[in-house]
């Protein structure tokens, strides 16, 4: 005789007067595949834990970004944010696309010109650009943000001694309704610092102001906070034109819109109260569109979007370790990836979906990552069907930032695996081995040998 | 062990303990198990019955066994032997 299918026996309690009128299960259906691929295959192929990233989700996130800034206004040029994503492979996804380079280090610069960036589409931003580095920029004609009164002093000094100008553009911080209010990068609007350091960019003849940047925050979810970093940026522009007789080629917005990943402690789901990629696109564009400009002085829009352009491309595929009982009772469900490499779990409840079929129960659980530590939480409360010892869960949305922020604690960093327009995977960078770990450590000869 | 003798059992798996006010919710098996232990079936004889009736192994089924049990005595569904 067949013998029945299994499931593990369980008992919920029931709450009467809890009423949650979101409910509690989120998914009816497992997540067996990705763009076309079994998930068990990918798990099979590359391991567990991996990542797996669809081009054909990042193409697609940025077409639609385009299209909504650029059937706004007349000239929109979207730069890659390195430090969300670096792996090689997605920023040339990015480049293939039209988007220039958008970097915060020497490193992430080096990068980008390895990744055959031309020198002038690169922007270079960050509050850390040594002498060096703002040479080799200026003779590779970069677009340079200028932090601070010492990089902009720094930029005068090595300028002495080169022969072509520096294109600059300072980035401005500014009171925008939001807060906490990032003020700690760039130049102050409402103090007057940074209409200061416009004034001796001008007074410079070796340093040519090309534009103006401002990135007021980050998965910000206000519009309005835009449009008053839009206006201003404007107001900064119409002033130059007027005192300096310089019109500015663009404005740039930096990045932070948000994603639709649920930001811990929010009541709401986040693909429920985020602003759209055109509610953003709307109130930026209206706003210059409207400031005042003459047609032929309307400056480009540069867009530095990161995180809403990658997130959803990204999964986490990994396995469940183990099942146990905390002393009250709660289920904990062990994974074997946790906060390592899956820093954005700080931040986000994220969407984790079982990858194989299961059966109409569900328990609620605490997810915990396999480190040795007290914080390696990825779930700190979620109900999901019945999970078992191997069974397979997908992460969603961990494009941003997790690729680029991961640590190597105790474990070794995983593979990533990038999924073509074709269906097909292709490794885009191998795990670690302990060889890629110990390779660059030393051992002084008096601690060579032991005994024991 | 035995199940609180006033805790009352609908066929389709709901549990109400009048006592506390608590009520439950259980999955078939859940509800074979409660049966079993009602009629007075020692644990391996549970686990017998399990392993011969569904597709599970006996290591598998008898973890998931002590931790069902241990949730049925947390409720005061369960009573141990005195």
């Amino acid at each position: 005789m067949e013998k029945l299918s299994y499931e593990r026996p369980i008992i919920n309690k029931l709450n009467t007067g809890l009423m949650n009128k979101f409910g509690t299960r989120v998914d009816n259906t497992p997540v067996t595949h990705i763009d076309g691929v079994p998930v068990k295959k990918l798990i099979a192929d590359f391991g567990s834990p991996c990542f797996v990233i669809s081009e054909r989700t990042i193409r697609e996130t940025y077409r639609n970004a385009v299209r909504a800034f650029s059937t706004r206004y007349p000239k929109v040029q979207f730069a890659w944010s390195y430090k969300t994503n670096y792996l090689n492979a997605v920023c040339n996804v990015f480049h293939s696309e039209g988007s220039w380079a958008e970097v915060v280090s020497y490193f992430e610069y080096e990068k980008a010109m390895g990744n055959g960036v031309p020198g002038d589409k690169i922007i270079f931003n960050g509050p850390d650009k040594t002498a060096r580095d703002l040479k080799i920029a200026v003779q590779n004609n970069s677009l340079i943000h200028i932090d601070h009164f010492d990089e902009l002093y720094l930029l005068a000094e090595i300028l002495k001694e080169e022969s072509q100008k520096a294109r600059v553009a300072i980035r401005v911080n500014m009171d925008t309704g939001v807060y906490p209010m990032w003020d700690r990068f760039g130049f102050n609007y409402e103090n007057g610092t940074a209409w200061s350091a416009i004034n001796k960019i001008m007074a410079n003849s070796q340093m040519e102001m090309t534009g103006i940047h401002c990135h007021i925050g980050t998965y910000m979810m206000s519009t309005s906070s835009y449009a008053v970093a839009t206006s201003k940026l404007c107001d900064l522009l119409k002033n130059i034109q007027q005192v300096h007789n310089v019109t500015l080629e663009y404005i740039d917005l930096g990045g932070g819109f948000a994603t639709a990943n649920t930001l811990r402690g929010s009541y709401l789901q986040g693909a429920d109260v985020i602003p759209t990629i055109d509610d953003y696109a709307e109130v930026i564009t209206s706003t210059i569109l409207n400031y005042g400009f003459r047609p032929e002085q309307l400056p480009t829009l540069f867009l530095e979007t990161g995180r809403a352009l990658i997130d959803d491309a990204g999964y986490l595929l990994g396995s469940v370790i183990a099942l146990k009982r905390l002393s009250d009772g709660r289920r904990a469900t062990i994974l074997d990836f946790g906060i390592n490499i899956l820093f954005t779990a700080f931040w986000y409840d994220h969407k984790v979906s079982p990858a194989q079929n299961f059966t109409s129960q569900s328990e609620d659980m605490v997810l915990y990552g396999p480190l040795c530590m007290n914080i390696d939480v990825v779930r700190e409360n979620i109900n999901l069907p019945l999970l078992n010892r191997g069974d397979h869960v997908v992460v969603h949305r961990v494009g941003a930032y997790n690729m680029t922020q991961w640590m190597q604690f105790i474990q070794m960093r995983p593979k990533v695996v990038m999924i073509d327009m074709q269906g097909m995977p292709h490794l885009i960078r191998n795990n670690e081995s302990l060889q890629t770990i110990t390779a660059h450590e030393r051992m002084p000869d008096h601690l060579a040998q032991f005994n024991l | 062990m035995n199940i609180n003798k006033n805790i009352a059992i609908s066929e389709s798996g709901f549990l109400f303990n009048p006592s506390t006010g608590d009520s439950f919710s259980t999955n078939p098996i859940g509800k074979e198990i409660i049966t079993l232990i009602k009629e007075e079936q020692t644990l391996q004889q549970i686990v017998n019955q399990i392993h011969l009736k569904y597709a599970v192994d006996q290591d598998t089924f008898e973890k998931d066994l002590a931790d069902f049990l241990y949730i049925l005595k947390i409720n005061h569904i369960l009573k141990e032997d005195e």
